[in-house]
């Protein structure tokens, strides 16, 4: 049977197995919009802001592993959606975003609404298609969606021309895809996991450092039995955090600009370190000629070849995917005789000990103010750890990720690469939907919560009972932090005067809000917000020390030993 | 220290522009590129010369082979090869000149493909160290105007690049 273009376009989301579409219609999709109407197969979540549709995707992403998917009309909405994009981009997030565009005829004509949406994205997606040919519609979703998932994830934006979501053709979804441009590797080479399990077994101080890529490649339980295994100290990027359980205590916290000391110093001083699915990103080892000072030898698993020997010489490089190499490295450590170097290996964890004692995330517990890491420490406990934890960015956000011990994987989502403020309470949308029992709270300061804050009314409409964590510093704390240390205190625009009545706006939006301003308060509100409001979205505004800063801290181009402390 | 990739890829609309876009936000130095379908009309073939520290080129063909279009990439300066420009230059020729003119490119193993009272118009192909040589050859006051194609590039002998 012969389907116009925008049937089509529905038709495949639905035999991709697609639940839940973010979005915002126009004109240029319009004709997409109308078959959504017609269908039940999934539901279309109507945001207040194109930004959100597409974060929420982002965050679906995260949280359930599957590809995240938005649609926008051609031109405002397509550019209203390009931040969402990059964000998914450099967090390496599996997203198909299709945006509409004007009709082919009219395309560089300057028409209304036309941008080049495809010239925009092009730095920021792992690939982009403009789909010129009804004929072609079919197959390029699919491909959209494979390329999405697979190797390195990333997003894909379809570009779709209006005159092509009315032309009809025959709808068949294939089943396979196969590219001969495109072939990601996902089984490790052999004699390098041979070397990698013997440096490991060879090393006298060890170091395991693990990313996103064990979230993104469904590899804890790998990650777990290694660790194990071996005894060796574990840290984690802040995109890795609960692909390893924070509690345990062969781990040794976020490592980074604002890990702990043990974290940091474990990694400037191994002599053979592990680095899976990690990128050495400029934020967690600082400034590479200080890391290079200290000799040690590196074993890199990632499954794209260009986070391979980038920032950082390796020794060991393993090109593939995280799960099917530690796999295979563990089966070699089950069969080979050869024991870790225990004496080595006590010495050196008495040596971390010895840095852990420092206790570095130490703060004032008796203050007359709300402390913001006493609130996090309180919403672990009051959810027990099992909360799925959104934020946005700044101090905030290091403070969650520093103090809630995640413990599994895909429960802490938020935009590291990019640093996106206003990620935080669409992101929390987009899981509470994906899992709508699960208690879900996003982490937020008052600078990032105003940024996408017009989603309390998509969360109204859809009765998403999750939380808002605001810790309200009456700053934009981290910009704040910056300029207290680094540039004598002047403070250029970081503070936010004038803010809103956030009671008051929650309540506009038809939501609870709370302002707690007492140290002994702060457990009662959130007990009532997954209690008594349980099934509400409350917004719960913390009254925190506007001074706090966060510890420890690297200033940019320092060595991972050169930490500022409390 | 110099180096002049080949690559492959779909000849898809844009697909240069993903190259290009690549080089340039990524700050990759590009001293010239040329592309052009081959005998199969779905592949185009590209020739980029380029220089930067061994690392840099390794991240090169690493972040082009990363690009969804991209079929294969060599760098050809790991092997022995042949690299061929093309340049038309056309140069003052007058009086004495004309004859002088000949003379030199016929030595370059040149061809003047058109003539007018005062000027050539000269076709020369080979390595860019020797077009340099042929402009470093005349007189700069004699050169009006000159187009390079950039270097093509392919490997000796039984060096193959095809999928
Ligand atoms: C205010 C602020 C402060 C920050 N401070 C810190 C800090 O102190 N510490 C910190 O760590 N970060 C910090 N960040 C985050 C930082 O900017 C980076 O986003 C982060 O460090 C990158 O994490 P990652 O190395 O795990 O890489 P990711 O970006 O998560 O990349 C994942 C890697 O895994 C690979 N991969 C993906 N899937 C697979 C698979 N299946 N198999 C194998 N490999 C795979 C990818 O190719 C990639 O190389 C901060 C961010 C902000 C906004
Ligand atoms: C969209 C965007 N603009 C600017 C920044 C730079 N920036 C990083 S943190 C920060 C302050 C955030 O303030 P707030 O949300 O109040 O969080 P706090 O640091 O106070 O916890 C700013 C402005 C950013 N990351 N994202
Ligand atoms: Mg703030």
């Amino acid at each position: 049977m012969e389907l116009t273009g925008a049937e089509i376009v529905v038709s495949c989301l639905r035999d991709e197995g697609v639940k839940h579409l973010f979005g915002y219609p126009g004109g240029a999709v319009l004709n997409i919009y109308d078959e959504i109407y017609k269908q039940t197969a999934f539901k279309h979540i109507l945001v207040r802001h194109e930004q959100a549709a597409v974060h929420a995707a982002d965050a679906y992403a995260r949280a359930t592993g599957q590809v995240g998917v938005a649609i926008v009309t051609s031109g405002p909405g397509a550019t209203n959606a390009v931040t969402g994009i990059a964000t998914a981009y450099m967090d390496s997030i599996p997203m198909v975003v299709i945006s509409g565009q004007v009709p082919t005829p009219a395309i560089g004509q300057d028409a209304f609404q036309e941008v080049d949406m495809v010239g925009i994205t092009r730095p920021c997606v792992k690939h982009n298609f403009l789909v010129r040919d009804v004929r072609d519609l079919a197959a390029t979703i699919k491909k959209a969606f494979y390329i999405a998932a697979t190797g390195r994830p990333g997003p894909v934006v379809v570009d779709i021309p209006k005159d092509v979501t009315q032309h009809r053709c025959h709808y068949d979804y294939p089943l396979s895809v196969s590219m001969r441009s495109y072939n990601p590797t996902s089984k490790g080479h052999s004699g390098q996991i041979k070397k990698a399990a013997q440096m490991l077994l060879e090393a006298k101080r060890p170091m395991i450092y693990t990313g996103g890529g064990v979230v993104l490649g469904n590899a804890a339980a790998q990650v777990i039995e290694l660790v194990r295994l071996l005894g060796y100290p574990t840290t984690s990027t802040l995109m890795g955090l609960g692909g390893y359980p924070s509690p345990d205590p062969l781990f040794l916290g976020m490592l980074g600009m604002h890990g702990t000391i043990e974290a940091n110093m474990a990694m400037q001083h191994c002599d053979v370190l592990l680095a899976v699915g990690a990128r050495f990103d400029d934020r967690v080892i600082g400034n590479p000629k200080h890391f290079a000072k200290e000799a040690r030898r590196i074993i890199h698993i990632d499954v794209d070849p260009s986070s391979i020997s980038k920032r950082v010489r390796v020794d060991v490089p393993i090109v593939g995917d995280v799960a099917q190499v530690l796999d295979e490295v563990i089966k070699l450590l089950h069969a080979d005789a050869t024991q870790p170097d225990t004496q080595s290996l006590q010495a050196w964890w008495a040596q971390i000990e010895l840095w852990r004692a420092q206790d570095c995330l130490k703060y004032d517990r008796t203050a007359a103010v709300i402390k913001p890491q006493f609130v996090i420490e309180k919403l672990y406990e009051v959810t027990q750890g099992d909360a799925y934890v959104t934020s946005d960015v700044g101090q905030h956000q290091m403070w969650a990720a520093q103090y809630y011990q995640f413990d599994k994987p895909r429960r802490w989502i938020n935009s590291g690469g990019l640093g996106t403020m206003g990620f935080g309470l669409p992101a929390a949308m987009g899981v509470q939907l994906a899992f709508p029992d699960a208690m879900v709270a996003c982490v937020t300061g008052e600078g990032s919560i105003q940024m996408n804050i017009q989603e309390l009314s998509t969360c109204k409409e859809w009765n998403l009972p999750l939380k808002v964590i605001l810790l309200n510093n009456g700053y934009l704390g981290m910009v704040r932090q910056w300029q207290e240390f680094f540039y004598e205190e002047r403070y250029a625009e970081s503070y936010m005067n004038s803010l809103p009545d956030f009671v008051k706006l929650a309540e506009a939006y038809g939501h609870v809000g709370i302002t707690i301003d007492k140290p002994e308060d702060v457990e009662p509100a959130l007990r009532d917000a997954f209690g008594k409001y349980k099934d509400r979205l409350v917004f719960l505004n913390f009254l925190t020390d506007p001074r706090e800063n966060v510890f420890p801290m690297i200033p940019a181009g320092k060595g991972l030993s050169e930490m500022i402390l409390l | 220290m110099r180096h002049i990739i080949s690559l492959l890829m779909e000849n898809e609309s844009g697909a240069l522009s993903r190259v290009a876009g690549l080089f340039s936000a990524r700050a990759y130095n590009i001293e010239s590129l040329t592309v052009a379908p081959t005998e199969d009309a779905t592949l185009s073939r590209m020739t980029i010369v380029t220089r930067g520290s061994t690392d840099v080129i390794e991240q090169i063909t690493k972040q082009l082979n990363k690009l969804i279009d991209v079929v294969k990439v060599q760098d050809l300066t790991d092997g022995s090869h042949i690299e061929r420009e093309m340049m038309l230059v056309k140069v003052r020729a007058v009086g004495d000149q004309r004859e002088e003119m000949k003379r030199l490119t016929d030595i370059f193993r040149g061809r003047i493909l058109d003539v007018s009272d005062k000027t050539y118009t000269i076709e020369l192909t080979g390595p860019g160290s020797k077009l340099d040589a042929f402009l470093a050859a005349v007189d700069p006051s004699n050169i009006l105007e000159t187009v390079r194609t950039g270097a093509s590039g392919i490997g000796r002998g039984d060096r193959i690049m095809k999928i």
